[in-house]
């Protein structure tokens, strides 16, 4: 099974690499895009096939290194 | 005394705080690879400035994995001094010994310059030689270092005097300009809760001979020494 895991900063939290982006798209004549945050995208497989044991350990994988959670939040896709 | 030095992979201040400590205050120094276990014998440990694991991931999560950090872990349990300098900060806040995390600085650049931080508490084993309020100029260097935590975490760092260092104008006016990184109220060094685990941004190790042209960084490490001394001695006696 594969885990798809996104840390980004949590909301309302300054995302200094966002507000660069986004200000780079503005003079690109994106004028609209607004609240660009910037994440880790990072990809595993595990061998494990129940879905909620597999759950059990991306969650903890997630809490203990993949991110810091007095800034960053995460989510995940299995399958 | 025996003060040990952390060398983890990438760090590259290991022996500007080893010289310091031994060559310009005749103090013993041993240099720790982070795969050992034990802290046995050593009087305070210092982890140092760096890149440690390249900063993969986030600046200090991987290091804190390292079988030494469990030794830190236990020595400063014990009561025992530890030293967080720049990348050494950002690991006890990845390791939980500190309280909050490092953010990208503000400006987004990496920033290597003098700052000057103003004592907010010289009554600390790390402070002790300094004045209340004196200012120091020590210089910076890193591109995280922008403080963050909760603000009940702040207010019980602000409320329990744990904010040792904050950064300031030459003539020790705290003010958001002052700060080189966007750190939350200032914060340049903070302490824990038991007060002999100090983590700052600064490196005092660049500053601490004359021969250097600033001497200011030595008044950390001389902190460190006078406390350590009237440790043993009330040990002694």
């Amino acid at each position: 099974m594969k885990a798809k895991i996104h840390v980004t900063l949590k909301q309302g939290i300054l995302d200094p690499q966002g507000k660069a982006i986004e200000h780079a798209l503005d003079s690109l004549g994106f004028k609209h895009a607004a609240n660009v945050r910037v994440g880790k995208y990072m990809e595993l497989d595990l061998q494990e096939s129940d879905k909620a044991k597999a759950e059990v350990q991306v969650k903890s994988m997630c809490e203990k290194l993949l991110a810091n959670t007095i800034i960053e939040e995460y989510r995940y896709e299995l399958g | 005394m025996n003060i040990g030095v952390v060398v983890f992979p990438g760090s590259n201040c290991d022996h500007d705080c080893r010289h310091v400590c031994q060559d310009v205050l005749g103090q013993a120094v041993t240099m720790v690879w982070h795969k050992e276990a034990s802290l046995a014998g050593l009087d305070a440990v210092i982890l140092p400035g760096g890149f440690s694991y390249g900063d993969y991931l986030r600046t200090g999560a991987i290091a804190r994995f390292s079988p030494v950090m469990q030794a830190v872990k236990q020595f400063a349990a014990g009561g025992g001094l530890v030293l967080g300098i720049c990348n050494g900060f950002q690991i006890l806040l990845e390791a939980g010994l500190l309280p909050g995390a490092m953010l990208r600085n503000r400006s987004l650049h990496f920033i290597c310059r003098e700052t000057y931080v103003k004592v907010e508490n010289a009554a600390t084993p790390f402070t002790n030689a300094c004045k209340p309020g004196q200012v120091l100029k020590i210089p910076v260097a890193h591109a995280d270092g922008n403080y963050y935590t909760d603000p009940v975490t702040l207010a019980g760092l602000q409320a329990n005097a744990q904010v040792i260092f904050r950064y300031c104008t030459a003539d020790g006016r705290v003010m958001p300009d002052a700060c080189p990184n966007g750190s939350l109220d200032n914060i340049a060094g903070i302490r824990n809760a038991g007060g002999n685990v100090l983590g700052m941004m600064p490196h005092p190790e660049r500053c601490a001979e004359a021969m250097l042209g600033n001497e200011d960084g030595r008044l950390i490490f001389q902190s460190m020494l006078t406390s350590m001394g009237q440790k043993q001695s009330v040990g002694a006696g």
